[in-house]
């Protein structure tokens, strides 16, 4: 049947299972807006595209299917493009869909030209232009198969005008023909065996559990692993989830802001099992004192991220899930009493400095405020965090036990992510109870989309964590720049009072005995609900290796008031 | 050290970008990239020369792999092949040195290509170091301008029996 390259979109993305997308028009893709209205698909309106991205990447993060986003030429595109690296660098699965000018124009600085696949060659796993309305259904095809597979990324499909409006005969291909895709394959047996020789052999094991847990759906298995060998897991920021917090054998976050025992374990274990992570700057600290003792074992679907920052002994070249059930047949039950001893002995003196067990002495703490919400929601809800002071408190006293159930930006740090991407995660899971976790400055970058948040009456939560500062840079500042507080003293606006313009109940808690009653009448509250905790100003992340240091050198947390402890 | 890579990629506008966009932002050093049409309309092929002191070959190719148009990455460098670098070297010659010029680079199998009065254009074939070894010789006759195409390389036997680069695990 004939139909336009604009039908052809929508036809595909019905075809694709996705039943929302996020996006922003305008002149060069209008003719696809046009055509939406006549298809069962969702739009979301966003207020500024990199919103858009968020909440295509959010969608994608929370359900594990592709987000869609759909913007214009130009400035809707370049806007994109913050989201679109946000989701490269995190692995998310996403497909962005961009009008460009007229295929007649194209090169000639048009109005609102930009060369959007150039422009994001870098930061997308693959990008295509389209130029004619026969090359719409494959090429759109193609980018959901390449952003789910293997390592998933965000694919950018960028449609001249005149290929929107074209008619062509329309055919949806239910294969591609893609010689360059790599589908990855089962670990070869040999590498399992090796594997499992230094698995049993090991005395002092170490799991280091990474994003990859969430993507290849891991997580049982993970637990079956570590419980059958009694291997102690450790999680990177986007780990967090993979394996439950509740457990004995989690030691929760490693890497700058993990905890003292944990880091500690890295650097003494003679074993490491790095499982769908990438050896990140943030988590090994400085890489030539790392691990020093350890054999490695990497689990990797990317075969680029072997030997990369790490070398290793042993390499499973292979989607998580698909090596964990093959290798965990494979190796011997078995307890290490005296290392898990060890680690424990650790996990309690940190525990003593811990401030959760301290008094506030009449200060709101960031992290009581975490730790409150945590048990006010019974660690049942899923936390989109930004970028800061506050995910890192989020990450440490928010026990996550399911997957996906924290959101953040963990490689690209984005501020800004957490509302946008908040609302994708509660367009995919309208059932589960949704809190943002945000800065007062990376609120500001994205808080237009509290108007989308209430057109499209999403009940998402909110908890802006408020110091009156960009807290992390100025706590670098404090500890690597004399307190030389540049640019870091940050004025808001009366967050209650922004809350009342978009219709969102808002409340202001400045003392630790509001935290639990507020959190309490958000959630009986439905629909969006913004707490403003006004909090310690000048506050710090403990404990904390500094960028580029040893990984057992850490800055730790001061255990009387005024005191810092270096190790 | 260098290692010479041979990519067979999609024939497809924009590929040679991507190619290059992944060097320069990942820093790979190129010594050389050559890139021509195959036996099939649908590949081209890249034979890329690449300095992997600083990151390991078998990374370069792993992350040319990544690249959705690359269909196939082969490690040549440990392989036998036969590989080829063409230059073309204009070279100082007066009309009476034009003789011995010509019996010197027929060591080589070179040929004088082109005759003005004041130089001569010399095209050699081989081996970079054979290349590498003419161009030697002839610099102190005043080499005034000169290009190089690179290498391209084939591995020798029977086709098929080039084993893809794989990825070996280093003892840390």
């Amino acid at each position: 049947m004939q139909r336009t390259g604009a039908q052809i979109v929508w036809e595909c993305l019905v075809k694709e299972g996705v039943e929302t997308v996020f996006g922003y028009p305008g002149g060069a893709i209008l003719p696809t807006y046009d055509a939406m209205l006549d298809y069962p698909v969702r739009h979301v309106l966003v207020r500024h595209e990199q919103g858009a991205a968020h909440m295509a990447d959010g969608y994608a993060r929370a359900s594990g299917k592709v987000g869609v986003a759909i913007a214009t030429s130009g400035p809707g595109a370049t806007n994109l493009t913050t989201g679109i690296a946000t989701a490269m660098l995190d692995s998310s699965p996403t497909v962005f869909i961009t009008g460009q000018v007229s295929s007649k124009v194209l090169g000639t600085d048009a109005f609102q030209e930009v060369d959007v696949t150039g422009i994001t060659l870098p930061i997308t796993k693959h990008n295509s232009l389209v130029t004619e309305a026969r090359h719409v259904a494959r090429t759109i095809r193609e980018a959901f198969v390449i952003a789910r597979s293997g390592r998933p990324g965000p694919v950018l499909v960028d449609i001249t005008k005149d290929a929107q409006q074209g008619k062509t005969e329309f055919h949806y291909p239910e294969t591609v023909y893609l010689p360059g895709l790599h589908e990855p394959e089962p670990p070869d047996a040999e590498s399992l065996a090796r594997a499992a020789e230094l698995i049993d052999k090991a005395e002092r094991p170490l799991i280091l559990a990474g994003a990859g847990v969430m993507r290849s759906g891991a997580s049982q298995v993970l637990r079956e692993f570590a419980e059958k060998t009694g291997t102690p897991v450790a999680l990177t920021l986007l780990g967090i989830g993979g394996f439950p917090q509740s457990h004995p054998l989690c030691l929760g976050m490693m890497g700058m802001h993990g905890e003292a025992f944990t880091n500690s374990a890295i650097q003494r274990a003679d074993l490491l099992l790095a499982f769908g992570m990438r050896f990140d700057d943030r988590v090994t600290g400085n890489i030539k004192t790392y691990a020093l003792h350890a054999k490695k074992i990497h689990v990797e679907i990317d075969p680029s991220e072997v030997g990369k920052n790490v070398k290793v002994d042993v390499a499973l070249v292979s989607d998580l899930r698909v090596a964990l059930e093959a290798l965990t047949p494979l190796v011997k039950a078995k307890r290490p009493e005296a290392w898990i001893a060890e680690i424990e002995g650790g996990r309690q003196e940190t525990r003593s400095r811990d401030i959760i067990h301290r008094d506030e002495n009449g200060r709101l703490l960031a992290a009581h405020v975490v730790h409150d919400l945590w048990q006010t929601t019974g660690g049942d809800s899923v936390v989109v965090s930004d970028v800061g002071q506050h995910q890192m408190w989020e990450a440490q006293y928010y026990k996550h036990d399911d997957p996906r159930t924290l959101i953040t930006s963990g490689g690209l740090g984005t501020m800004g992510f957490a509302l946008p991407a908040a609302i994708g995660v509660k367009m995919a899971r309208p059932d589960a109870e949704v809190w943002v976790v945000a800065g007062d400055g990376g609120f500001q970058m994205t808080q237009c989309e509290l108007a989308t948040l209430q057109q499209e009456q999403l009940d998402v939560k909110i908890a802006i964590v408020n110091n009156g500062f960009l807290g992390m840079v100025r706590q670098w500042q404090e500890f690597f720049h004399d307190k030389r507080y540049a640019a870091t003293p940050m004025l808001s606006p009366d967050f209650v009072k922004l809350a009342g313009a978009y219709d969102v109940p808002a409340y202001r808690v400045s003392q630790r005995g509001d935290v639990v009653p507020t959190v309490r009448k958000a959630r009986e509250t439905k629909g969006p609900v913004l707490i403003e905790f006004q909090v310690e100003k000048e506050d710090a992340v403990y404990p904390m290796v500094p960028a580029g240091s040893d990984l057992h050198a850490m800055i730790r947390r001061p255990s009387e008031a005024g005191e810092e402890v270096r190790s | 050290m260098k290692h010479t890579l041979v990519a067979k990629v999609m024939d497809q506008p924009g590929v040679l970008n991507r190619v290059a966009s992944l060097f320069r932002r990942r820093a790979f050093n190129i010594d050389s990239l050559t890139v021509g049409h195959t036996e099939t309309s649908e590949f081209s092929r890249m034979t890329i020369v690449v300095d992997t002191a600083r990151v390991p070959a078998s990374i370069v190719a792993a992350n040319l792999r990544k690249l959705i148009p690359v269909a196939e990455v082969v490690d040549v460098t440990h392989l036998p092949t036969v590989d080829r670098d063409l230059a073309l070297i204009r070279v100082r010659s007066s009309p009476a040195g034009f003789a011995e010029l010509a019996s010197l680079v027929e060591i080589f199998r070179a040929r004088i290509v082109d005759v003005a009065t004041d130089s001569v254009i010399v095209e050699v074939t081989g081996p970079e170091a054979k290349v590498a070894s003419l161009v030697e010789l002839l610099r102190p006759r005043g080499i005034l301008e000169m290009v190089r195409t690179g290498k391209v390389a084939m591995v020798r036997g029977s086709v098929g029996e080039a084993k893809p680069a794989t990825h070996e695990a280093s003892a840390a």
